[in-house]
């Protein structure tokens, strides 16, 4: 499990990560990912620095952050499923998974489980509208999901 | 007279030379290629319904309002987006539109207030406006469901919703009726180049957000209000309209701040004033502004203004309130009284570079044939003076060469000794919009200002010279032009006297102006020097843009000079995009010094001695003029502590505060029997007055400024003035009094008689200027339209003159008791003295002057953020507080001059320039130590402050 980490080290291993980055064409969105690789969210401090590296204001380094949904202002859980919402996939049964995964879970969207295992988070599509409904555990996509395939996938997330 | 409407052409004008002909709704229309259909359609006088289009920012494509069908295209394209085409043709309502549009208004209506009646925007709303434009009848969604409007839906609480933002003085911010166009954000982006403002979230969660979700006055906006312009709705809107609602007539007039003059619509509502807003027809601020112009106009209505005239005997005794005659036949008889008892000689007057151009020709006038001396200067002297000097002697005019728009046509800016986005904030929006599109930046300060490096913006060179060493540094990006054959040999063999060039040239390439031999004493480092004059040498276009940071050094016209070499020798006049510019402080100060306000020089700068000008004023005013240049103000002072000089009329300047060595200018007054002030407000030179006459502002009077860029622009009275008379009236009636002739009746008549005496104003009038908007001078018959652009075909003097420019360090140097260079500047929000800006909302952002300190000097002193610290020099001391940065080299402290409680002049010395007794403000040996409170002199000062401005009958004027 990781230890919470001071503000000062957020700060340190920001600034690393941001010069690592910053030669790149267009570097916001790669030191964003990995801001986000490194500590689960994006933290605050960090907006702060990326705007002074980059030579951006605030506001625009805040504009891009909130716009993308996969950017967390906070940490999540040690795992992160998410499930299909959109059309294709509530065609075929979206709905219930979601509500068996909230009731297997015991939570609703954008919540972590008490014991910090998992965050539930709803995605709009997925691009595996051929084989709905669809989810993603920590990156990893799973098709037709079913019963059996959601017990594997509880499973994982026990491990 | 009526509310001024500006046509909303929907996207910015293309300027491009080729044409091109479409047809739009059957109308034949020609219009440059590139234009947006919106803007063709608006030009041919179809207005095309719109929301998140305006001509002051880009197309951005997001309402959908906008379609139109071309023939022989598929779909519905945004008439804002899509460029025109030949032959194209357009229609701009169909049924099919008609549907699209009303289905999009649906939309919008169905998440947004229906309180028009209430709202602030009433009158003034492009959404109402919209909605009756498409017909809007019905909202088939219903106004249930998710929306941002309502704090509560159904007694539960709505996480939508979110609290107006009232932080900001001048403006609201309520997210509820925000349509999320973006118009704000690209305003903030494209016009003012802040960037404070973005959308966060996306889809129905998007909402503006100053910052990074902050509140606006914490956010990192700057409150130009470009933003509150460009909202279609009541989303962001001024207070004052909140407060009295929509104004119903307005007129085009000048901003009363700093030497860009931008121009505004004042919007009234009878008297009152409801809201400036930039016109976009200014030539010099294309519709753009700052806090101060846009919002900070308060002072005009502050419970400090005096309204009423005032005399007393001695300057201990509290103010007595008197009639206008009684104060004009007292001064009159006060100032013949002293003329009798000490010589003709024993008084004078101090023009204003706050007043307009006519008032200011009204006071030299008095002066040369009331008074019958030329004992009359202005604050000019205490700022740009050197350039006056400087530029008259290298391409024979004493102004800029250039306008603000030249700018667009830049590839290589060096701004030296300014702050643009502080101190000209308008112009510093154009510089770096010019910057964002590639050009590059050479910055050569003491300090590290916002554009060495600000949001898409970086200096390519940032040069952190030593305070005091401008002509040095100068001479040495001379050096490496010269010695490196980067110059413009051909542009100098056709315009510039070569053998005076060939005699400067042998001078800079001397191994001692060499970078490397000054970066010892400078403190630039050479091989930054050398690429910046690499940089300026080959990168195009080359323009410099200067302020008080040259010229308020002992060699401040020295440095004008070097700033002229180096133009010349890099080809870099008579074109857009060049020449050398400097930024002005005051919005007359150009125009004060054009009206003769040098004791020297009559209007249109012509020496006092030259008997053919004289002729035409001794024959038009019906005197005889003296041909001896009259006193300057250190010398009035001097003569004052003499006893040579007795009574002193000064109209809109506080010498006591903005003129250096306040301890000499206090002892000055101090020993005179008659001053008289001419102002808004009991300054602090007040306090040595035995009269004061209330002045007037911008708004209560008709004139002309005249601008940075020698633009000479209308000032438009919109109300009565409060104190009564307008200052030309003040100083005409002053004249009768000492039994002048004098009998204008409007200031127009001022005009023509100074067009009919200076010739570089030969074809100016009110009507001229009322067809025309503005015009920069000279404006005569070989100029009818005037002159954007100086030198164009050669300089006006004939042959450029090179000019050796050999670096003498200041007298003033640091030392182990005064080891630290103390420079000073402005800050945005505030202005000059602060007796306008601290009497407004705007002290929001800057309640006192703060030292900037690095930390190690701070560390060495043990002194803290926030502390209060003493500033002494030679001449004195005062406290303030710190500010730990590292904006400042080591070594190097800086502070603003706009609170009296500081009285930074206290600290600089009486050194000034060798050519034009310019005060050398920039540079002053400091210490600075930890304190616990004011000084003496600033206790005393604040105690004969308050006794001073006692006026019987009245409780204590509160400052």
């Amino acid at each position: 499990m990781t230890m919470r980490i001071s503000a000062d080290e957020i700060t340190q291993r920001s600034h690393d990560i941001i010069r690592d980055l910053k030669h790149l064409e267009g570097p916001m969105l790669p030191i964003l990912h990995a801001l986000q690789a490194e500590f689960g969210h994006v933290p605050n401090e960090a907006k702060r620095i990326i705007a002074d590296e980059l030579n951006l204001s605030r506001a625009e380094v805040h504009g891009v952050v909130t716009f993308y949904p996969d950017f967390r202002d906070h940490r999540g859980g040690r795992h992160v499923l998410k499930i299909c919402r959109a059309e294709a996939c509530q065609s075929m049964g979206g709905d219930t998974l979601a509500d068996r995964v909230r009731q297997l879970l015991g939570i609703d969207f954008h919540q972590t489980t008490a014991d910090d295992a998992v965050t539930l988070e709803p995605v709009y599509c997925l691009g595996l509208c051929a084989c709905a409904p669809a989810a993603m555990l920590d990156g990893e996509v799973y098709g037709r999901v079913d019963e059996h395939c959601l017990s594997e996938i509880v499973g994982e997330i026990g491990r | 007279m009526t509310l001024i409407h500006e046509t909303d052409y929907g996207t910015p004008v293309s300027r491009s030379e080729k044409q091109v002909t479409l047809t739009i709704d059957g109308r034949s229309i020609t219009v440059p290629e590139g234009t947006s259909i919106m803007r063709a359609s608006m030009e041919a006088g179809i207005q095309v319904p719109k929301l998140c289009a305006t001509d002051m920012v880009d197309a951005f494509g997001s309402c959908r309002l906008c379609l139109v069908e071309v023939e022989g295209r598929n779909g519905t394209p945004s008439s804002c987006t899509t460029p025109v085409a030949p032959n194209m043709v357009v229609h701009t309502q169909t049924s099919r539109l008609k549907d699209i549009r009303r289905g999009v208004m649906e939309l919008y209506i169905s998440d947004h207030p229906l309180d028009c009646l209430t709202c602030a925007a009433n009158g003034d709303c492009e959404l109402q406006d919209m909605a009756g434009a498409v017909g809007l009848r019905d909202v088939r969604y219903g106004y249930e469901g998710g929306n941002h409007v309502r704090s509560r839906n159904d007694g539960e609480i709505n996480a939508r919703w979110m609290p107006k933002d009232e932080t900001n003085p001048y403006f609201t911010y309520d997210p509820s009726k925000c349509i999320v166009c973006s118009r704000c954000v690209r305003a903030c982006e494209e016009v003012q180049g802040t960037f404070a403002l973005t959308i966060e979230g996306r889809g129905f969660e998007s909402r503006v957000s100053p910052g990074a979700h902050e509140h606006f006055l914490e956010s990192e906006c700057v409150s130009c209000g470009a933003c509150v312009q460009a909202c279609p709705t009541a989303t962001l809107t001024e207070k004052s309209v909140i407060a009295i609602g929509q104004p119903e007539h307005s007129a085009v007039t000048t901003c009363a701040y700093c030497g860009v003059g931008c121009s505004f619509k004042a919007e009234m509502r009878g008297e009152e004033l409801v809201r400036m807003v930039p016109w976009k027809d200014g030539q010099a601020n294309r519709g753009h502004s700052c806090v101060k112009g846009r919002f900070a106009y308060g002072y005009a209505s502050h419970k400090d203004r005096i309204l009423n005239p005032m005399i007393r005997e001695k300057i201990s005794d509290p103010w007595r309130e008197v009639t206008w005659e009684e104060a004009f036949s007292h001064v009159a008889t006060e100032f013949r009284r002293i003329q009798y008892q000490y010589g003709r000689d024993a008084i004078g007057g101090i023009t204003s570079s706050r007043c307009t151009n006519e008032e200011t020709f009204l006071v030299q006038k008095l002066v040369r044939a009331g008074f019958g001396n030329n004992n009359v200067d202005t604050c000019a002297r205490v700022c740009h003076s050197p350039t006056g000097y400087g530029l008259g002697q290298a391409f024979g005019t004493s102004a800029g060469t250039q306008n603000f728009d030249s700018v667009e046509h830049s590839d290589v800016v060096i701004v030296i000794g300014a702050n643009p986005t502080d101190g000209h904030p308008v112009f510093g929006s154009r510089l770096k919009k010019r910057l964002r599109q590639g050009a590059k930046l050479i910055v050569i300060d003491p300090r590290r200002i916002d554009l060495v490096r600000t949001p898409h913006v970086e200096a390519a060179y940032h040069l952190p010279l030593k305070p005091g060493t401008n002509v040095a540094v100068m001479t040495a990006l001379a050096h490496v032009i010269v010695t490196e054959g980067l110059g413009a040999e051909q542009f100098i063999r056709e315009r510039c006297d070569w053998s005076e060039f060939e005699d400067w040239a042998a001078f800079v390439s001397q191994e001692a102006h060499s970078p490397e031999a000054t970066e010892s004493f400078t403190g630039v480092p050479a091989d930054l020097l050398r690429g910046a004059a690499r940089l300026f040498a080959t990168g195009g276009n080359g323009a410099i843009y200067y302020g008080l940071g040259v010229t308020e050094h002992s060699q401040g016209s020295t440095t004008v000079m070097a700033i002229a070499n180096l133009a010349m020798v890099t080809g870099n006049i008579g074109r857009p995009g060049v020449g050398v510019n400097p930024l002005r402080g005051q919005n007359n100060v150009q125009g004060s010094c054009d009206m003769g306000s040098f004791p020297h020089e009559l209007p249109g700068y012509r020496h006092i001695s030259d008997d053919a000008t004289r002729e035409t004023f001794e024959k038009l005013w019906g005197v005889t003029l003296n041909n001896e240049p009259g006193l300057r103000i250190p010398n009035m002072l001097d003569a004052a502590v003499e006893g040579t000089f007795r009574g002193i009329y000064i109209q809109g300047e506080d010498i006591l505060q903005s003129d250096p060595d306040t301890k000499h200018v206090s002892a000055g007054l101090a020993a005179m029997e008659c001053v008289v002030v001419h102002d808004l407000f009991l300054n602090e030179t007040a306090n040595y007055a035995h009269v004061f006459l209330p002045g007037s502002t911008f708004l209560e009077k008709d004139g002309t400024f005249t601008n940075a860029e020698r633009r000479i622009n209308r000032v438009r009275k919109v109300m009565t003035p409060k104190n009564g008379y307008a200052d030309w009236e003040v100083t005409q009636k002053l004249a009768q009094a000492m039994g002048l002739n004098w009998n204008y009746t409007h200031p127009s008549e001022i005009m023509d008689e100074i067009a009919a005496t200076t010739p570089s104003f030969a074809l100016v009038s009110y009507d001229y200027l009322d067809r025309m908007g503005s015009v920069q001078w000279p404006c005569d018959e070989a100029h009818p339209q005037g002159s954007p652009i100086m030198h164009v075909d050669g300089f006006v003097r004939g042959k450029g003159k090179f000019i050796r420019t050999e670096y003498v360090a200041t007298d003033e140097r640091t030392g182990p008791r005064f080891p630290l260079l103390l420079t000073t500047g402005r800050i945005l929000s505030q202005y000059n003295v602060g007796a306008q800006t601290r009497r407004t909302e705007n002290v929001a952002w800057h309640e006192e002057d703060r030292l900037e300190i690095h930390p190690h000097d701070a560390e060495q002193r043990g002194i803290k953020d926030g502390d209060w610290i003493k500033l002494a020099s030679r001449s004195g001391d005062t406290t303030l507080r710190a500010l730990i940065t590292d904006r400042v080299s080591p070594g190097v402290v800086y502070t603003t001059f706009h609170h009296p409680d500081t009285q930074a002049n206290v600290i600089t010395t009486d050194f000034s320039d060798w050519a034009t007794n310019c005060p050398e403000y920039k540079v002053t040996a400091v210490q600075v130590s930890p304190s616990n409170g004011p000084t003496e002199w600033q206790e005393d000062y604040n105690d004969l402050s308050r006794r001073s401005r006692r006026i019987a009958g009245k409780m204590e004027a509160a400052e």
